[in-house]
């Protein structure tokens, strides 16, 4: 009886892997050439150094593929791959030529292959990849630091003057948290598109940045039940809601990181004192939120240097990894966590402002809700304009 | 770029430069000469730079096509058969009744005799004149044309050279520019030039998508014969242009041992293949 129950999932897998091999062997009768040679050349980095150029190229398409000629800036260039120019499938290489370029100017690179098909780089702005020195370890992170920790523990220290509120204001400082929420969602959610995108299409960068979303969200969401069916607890206590909101924005904070870091690596902004002020602006909001589910509890200190490293940290990792080992696919995968662990977070306060107002027989969109939720949607954009670059 | 391996690229660059197809050569029971050229327009991949492969199609198995030399006043009869996948045609500069003039399309197949007196003597050129032009031009479909005159002209090294580009990506801008059809063929391996010799270079432009092309002779000056017409003003320089399809001669003697360089005097051209070297010895 086993024996034949075996036999029913044998079967069809039998089959599968006779036709398959039949259509590898023999083609599926629609058997033509390509019209034009189907090679995809990603040039997945570029870093500049003292003597020019050195690209790290991928081959993500179906063929093999060798690299046959390299221009620079229209001008035909001596060049070297390594470990060779011919990249079977998923090869990896180093392209190196030796380029005298000019600090600040662009730079187009186009990689010819065998069959005349182009891939082009650019260097927007030319200037020394940063090499992975103490000193440029301590600047980056520096950059984080002035970015990530210092705004939120800023506006965590709001904490005793939002303390006096009445119920109601704090749900209105909680529908405000909602609106600044929403927007780093749909923000962290754009910049996984962006980075996504840049990544070799093979991956699939959209697709990975809605996976890590989707699952980052029904996972904590799942693991919250889970606790709460294990504790008998209802929901969440007020520092376990604010520890998961620090890890969220701390997730987007890492995104953000990764931006400033890969653009400062790649010469296409430099650190001016507006982009910290917009910044540290942009970002304090965020600790307000985090202080907000806070409010009915009397919280240690040591529990705010806490919830301020956890959300502001990851901001020091976030420009650490972008500027020297950026790679978009990592990037894509960890804002689609960011955007789902934040969506996460929304969904809880919402609940928590529904079951509040449902308890004592009020609307929950009331006008002082729904002015917080607006405030908060217009603060996070107004204090975007300082850091749009 | 500095690469000294003789590649099948620059193998049909070099033959390209030295070698002429006079036909196969009768004389008509009137004394004149008749001169008989096969012609097989044939779809091939042509390798432009090292390495790098274009589809080409082309007169012949090469780009430029062969260069076809008679002298004024000869019968010609060009056998055209179109061995390609398009319809072509060869439209012949020069003086010839309309119905030769190579408007019609050859369909894939099928063949066509043109048939003309040589007139006038000069650099004529000749290319596919079917439409799309810019496609069937670009693709491959050109050569030079010589109609020597009656009175031969001083014996000299001579050297034929066709100036083009080739469009990759087909985004209506070319990738690569070379003499002959091989990017950087004379840099690597020089022209060599005996001292004090006559040199005499049949010079055309059949650039696709530019509007000009250059030659530009380093450390030297040459005598420059528009279309090739000892009676068209003639000009002394280093530099001269020609729009597409315009071509001449140029005459030069070397009295310098050394190494001459030549290339478009449009940078972006030069550094895109358009660059070599004579050799003086
Ligand atoms: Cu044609």
């Amino acid at each position: 009886m086993k024996g034949k129950w075996l036999i029913t999932v044998l079967i069809p897998l039998v089959l599968l892997i006779g036709v398959l091999g039949w259509v590898l062997k023999n083609g599926a009768g629609v058997e033509k050439d390509p019209a034009a040679p189907i090679e995809v050349l990603n040039i997945e980095r570029i870093k500049v150094t003292k003597i020019g150029f050195e690209l790290f190229v991928s081959n993500t398409g179906p063929e093999p593929l060798t690299i046959s000629q390299v221009m620079v800036n229209d001008s035909v260039w001596n060049f070297n791959v390594a470990p060779q120019a011919k990249l079977e499938r998923f090869d990896e290489g180093k392209v190196t030529i030796s380029y005298p370029w000019v600090e600040g100017d662009p730079h187009t690179i186009k990689l010819i292959t065998e069959n005349g098909i182009i891939s082009e780089g650019e260097v927007a702005a030319a200037t020394l990849t940063p090499e992975v020195t103490w000193s440029n370890f301590l600047n980056y992170g520096l950059i984080g630091f002035y970015v990530g920790i210092v705004p939120i523990t800023l506006g965590l220290l709001w904490y005793p003057f939002m303390k006096r509120f009445s119920r109601k204001s704090i749900n209105g400082i909680l529908a405000l948290t909602v609106g600044l929420l929403l927007f780093l969602f749909v923000g962290t959610l754009a910049d996984g598109f962006e980075i996504g995108a840049e990544a070799p299409s093979v991956f699939q960068g959209n697709m990975v940045v809605i996976i890590a979303a989707s699952l980052t969200f029904l996972l904590l969401i799942g693991f919250d039940q889970y606790q709460q069916r294990k504790q008998e607890k209802k929901g969440y206590s007020p520092f376990g809601l604010a520890l998961l909101m620090a890890a969220g924005i701390g997730l987007h904070n890492f995104g953000e990181g990764l931006a400033i870091g890969s653009s400062f690596a790649l010469g296409e902004a430099a650190l001016g004192t507006f982009l910290i002020i917009g910044f540290t602006l942009h970002n304090i909001t965020e600790g307000i939120g985090i202080a907000a589910p806070l409010l009915k509890t009397t919280p240690r200190y040591r529990d705010f240097l806490l919830l301020g490293v956890i959300a502001g940290a990851p901001a020091i990792a976030g420009t650490w990894v972008g500027g020297f080992i950026f790679s978009p696919i990592w990037g894509a995968l960890f804002l689609g966590i960011g955007a789902g662990a934040i969506l996460q977070v929304i969904y809880v306060i919402t609940k928590i402002l529904i079951e509040d107002h449902r308890k004592h027989n009020e609307a929950s969109v009331s006008w002082l809700n729904l002015s917080g939720f607006a405030i908060g949607l217009l603060i996070m954009y107004f204090t975007a304009f300082f850091v749009k670059f | 770029m500095s690469d000294l391996t003789k590649t099948t690229g620059y193998k049909m660059a070099e033959r390209l430069l030295t070698e002429f197809d006079y036909g196969k050569v009768t004389k008509l029971a009137n004394g004149q000469i008749l001169r008989e050229y096969e012609v097989v327009a044939i779809d091939k991949e042509i390798e432009i730079a090292k390495g790098i492969k274009f589809p080409g199609w082309t007169y012949n198995g090469s780009i430029p096509g062969p260069s076809f030399r008679c002298t004024e006043g000869d019968l010609l009869r060009f056998h055209f058969i179109n061995k390609g996948s398009h319809p072509h045609s060869i439209h012949f500069h020069g003086i010839h009744p309309p119905e030769m003039d190579g408007l019609t399309s050859i369909y894939p197949g099928q063949n066509f005799t043109y048939e003309f007196e040589a007139k006038p003597y000069g650099l004529q050129i000749y290319h596919c004149h079917v439409l799309p032009l810019a496609r069937h031009i670009h693709k491959g479909l050109y050569g030079n044309f010589i109609i020597d005159p009656k009175k031969p002209r001083e014996p000299a090294l001579e050297l034929n050279m066709v100036m083009n580009g080739f469009d990759l990506d087909l985004d209506g801008e070319n990738e690569f520019y070379t003499v002959n059809g091989y990017a950087f063929a004379f840099m690597n391996h020089p022209i060599k030039i005996k001292k004090d010799q006559l040199v005499r270079i049949y010079l055309s432009n059949l650039t696709e998508f530019d509007l000009l092309n250059s030659f530009h002779l380093h450390a030297n000056y040459f005598t420059y014969y528009p279309t090739g017409r000892n009676d068209n003003p003639s000009q002394f320089t280093d530099t001269i242009m020609q729009c597409q399809g315009e071509r001449g001669i140029i005459e030069v003697r070397f009295s310098y041992k050394g190494i001459y360089m030549f290339h478009a005097h449009v940078s972006e051209f030069a550094e895109l293949g358009w660059m070599g070297f004579f050799e003086v010895e």
